[in-house]
């Protein structure tokens, strides 16, 4: 470790793999509640456990990305933390308040939830995967801009370095676009319409500026390769990603009452978003081949190479299966949702987090690069199971959205969404026999950390 | 990467292109918001609709269906589910009064939300609010 204030990162990286096993085990729940209707009804309805399940991923990568940013600025920066005791408040602050919430969404109903929490002050509930209590949403706020301050200011007394400086500016974007989670009006379709100022300017814009800062920064030290390059090659896979984002939007916008010249935006521009990151591809793959060391550390290699590419197969390919408008009218709200969704959120975002924690852990650890032979390869075989796990999830719903879209909304007998449910189970079943194995995977990457031996060297 | 392409081009094309294309994504929703009220017939929005949104939203329906094609696959849309009960807000209502608390043995069930008349209502009468939204001819069918 070059700078000792890099060490809060560890607390943040371990707190993020703790929820993500949460998030995994709520993920087996709800698989099981699709073909089991009545497994653990009434105690957790669907509703609860998918609540769980999405949030828990959306605070775990948030861990992710604030241990990312607290290891990689100081390094940046040449600089220590402005102050890691503000940090380490933060992580408290941040976790208890994340472990509340969940225990609120278990323990009573959501109706009592948002009573108890005053819903009815600041009405911001019950709105897609921003279910949090209004004052958890007032919390992550206030943890946001703590950060953001502390960050700021350790890049601003320091270097500043393009990969700080597109993190950093990903990571005000974050913030600024969650403050459209407390605006809720009445009127249902402005709800929708900026609801997606939160959820699609985050995860097809300013998280894809995390994802480029944190990918080119492992590359940089692993390859070796001069900041140069790899600082143009960031600065042109993000304005792809921005310029065909941003407009990209509009194929949300499709259906839920917007003038219909969305489709032509959205359609456009969306089926550019692909781009972005198959250059991501490209680039990774270029800095590795053009390496000026042998990194010890192969298993963070992995991961990096490996990030780009599912990325590319889940946002990218998955993405433009659905996104042209006379082809969304059909799929639009089907299981194809939900297997983009799946392989999207692990190539991109996912996959990130775990190469940094990859890379960095084991200095945090106070090695000098790398974990040992024996560590290396276990947490190879979790990339390995993992990985194809969400593969099989995804195609197994492609397959189920497939049928249902042509059994519910074609042909001259369409039936109804419950009987097609039950038609289309088998693939149901197939998906949590892969997330069995995703979470055997998981197991893997765990039991990784605890693999001791000695340090492997290049 | 081409060496005439230089690292402050890629530069000025990330922060430039950024920034026009977000004025211009401003400018696109101001025209949005222009045209929407022909389009999401905001003048039927009575107190009752509004009800009927908080209690939607109180009660975290979008954990289990879909509204206009956005929220969980679990439970069928309900974009359109007023023309699917046969335009009856009654048998909506009936519905979801009726759900049994233990739920269906080895089924999916929807909950029993114990909500008062007057929330009953107000749900029926924001998901009939919700089937008059003009959503370019969106679901396919009555199936949703």
């Amino acid at each position: 470790m070059q700078y000792q204030t890099q060490s809060v990162a560890k607390p943040y990286f371990i707190a993020a793999i703790g929820l993500f096993v949460g998030q995994i085990l709520f993920g087996i729940i709800m698989g099981l509640q699709y073909v089991v209707g009545d497994f653990l009804f009434p105690e957790i309805p669907f509703n609860v456990a998918r609540m769980v399940h999405t949030n828990l991923l959306i605070v775990w990568l948030l861990f992710g990305f604030m241990g990312a940013a607290y290891y990689m600025v100081p390094e940046e920066s040449e600089n220590e933390l402005h102050s890691p005791k503000l940090a380490m408040i933060m992580f408290w602050i941040f976790l208890v308040a994340g472990a509340l919430t969940i225990v609120g969404y278990l323990a009573v109903p959501y109706a009592t939830l948002a009573q108890i929490t005053g819903n009815d002050l600041l009405p911001t509930m019950g709105r897609e995967f921003l279910e949090q209590p209004t004052i958890t949403k007032i919390g992550i706020v206030v943890v946001a801009l703590a950060f953001l301050y502390n960050i700021s200011l350790t890049v601003l007394k320091g270097r500043k370095t393009v990969i700080s400086m597109i993190l950093l500016l990903g990571l005000w974007g974050l913030a600024i676009f969650f403050l459209f989670s407390f605006y809720n009006p009445e009127n249902l379709i402005l709800d929708k319409y900026f609801w997606w100022w939160v959820v699609h300017l985050w995860v097809e814009g300013v998280w894809e500026l995390i994802m480029g800062a944190i990918l080119a920064f492992v590359l940089i030290k692993m390859t070796g390769v001069d900041r140069e390059i790899i600082e143009k090659w960031l600065y042109v896979i993000i304005a792809m990603s921005l310029i065909t984002g941003i407009i990209g939007t509009g194929h949300h916008y499709y259906w839920i009452g917007a003038p219909e010249y969305w489709q032509w935006w959205g359609s456009i521009f969306s089926a550019l978003e692909p781009i972005p990151f198959f250059m991501m591809v490209i680039f990774a793959f270029n800095m590795v081949n053009r390496r000026r060391r042998e990194h010890p550390n192969k298993a963070a290699m992995l991961w990096a190479l490996g990030t780009p590419v599912m990325a590319f197969l889940g946002a990218g390919v998955w993405g433009f299966l659905h996104t042209l408008a006379p082809v969304n009218y059909y799929t639009h709200g089907t299981q194809i949702t939900a297997a983009h969704g799946h392989m999207a959120f692990y190539g991109a975002y996912v996959m990130v987090v775990l190469a940094i924690i990859s890379y960095a852990m084991p200095i945090l650890n106070g090695r000098a690069a790398a974990n040992s032979e024996k560590s290396q390869t276990l947490e190879m075989w979790s990339f390995w199971l993992m990985t194809v796990a969400m593969v099989f999830i995804t195609l197994f719903l492609t397959g189920a959205g497939i049928l249902q879209i042509w059994m519910q909304r074609m042909g001259e007998a369409p039936e109804s969404f419950m009987l097609v449910q039950d038609n289309i189970a088998l693939f149901y079943w197939m998906r949590e026999a892969a997330g069995v194995v995703f979470l055997i995977g998981l197991i893997c990457y765990i039991t990784s950390f605890f693999v001791g031996g000695e340090e492997r060297t290049a | 990467m081409s060496e005439k392409f230089t690292k402050s081009m890629a530069r000025n094309t990330f922060y430039g292109g950024s920034a026009f294309f977000f004025l211009f994504f401003v400018a696109l929703t101001f025209d949005t918001m222009g045209t929407l009220p022909e389009r999401d017939h905001r003048e039927n929005i009575t107190h009752e609709v509004a009800l009927g949104k908080k209690v939607w939203e109180d009660n975290n329906c979008i954990g289990c269906h879909t509204l206009l094609g956005e929220g969980a696959y679990f439970a069928p849309e309900l974009g359109n589910v007023y023309q699917r009960f046969g335009s009856s807000k009654e048998a909506i209502m009936a519905f979801i009064q009726s759900r049994p608390v233990e739920g269906i043995p080895g089924r999916r069930s929807m909950p029993q939300f114990n909500l008062s008349d007057e929330e009953l209502s107000a749900i029926a009468e924001f998901l009939k609010w919700t089937s008059e939204v003009n959503t370019a001819n969106w679901p396919p069918n009555i199936q949703g």
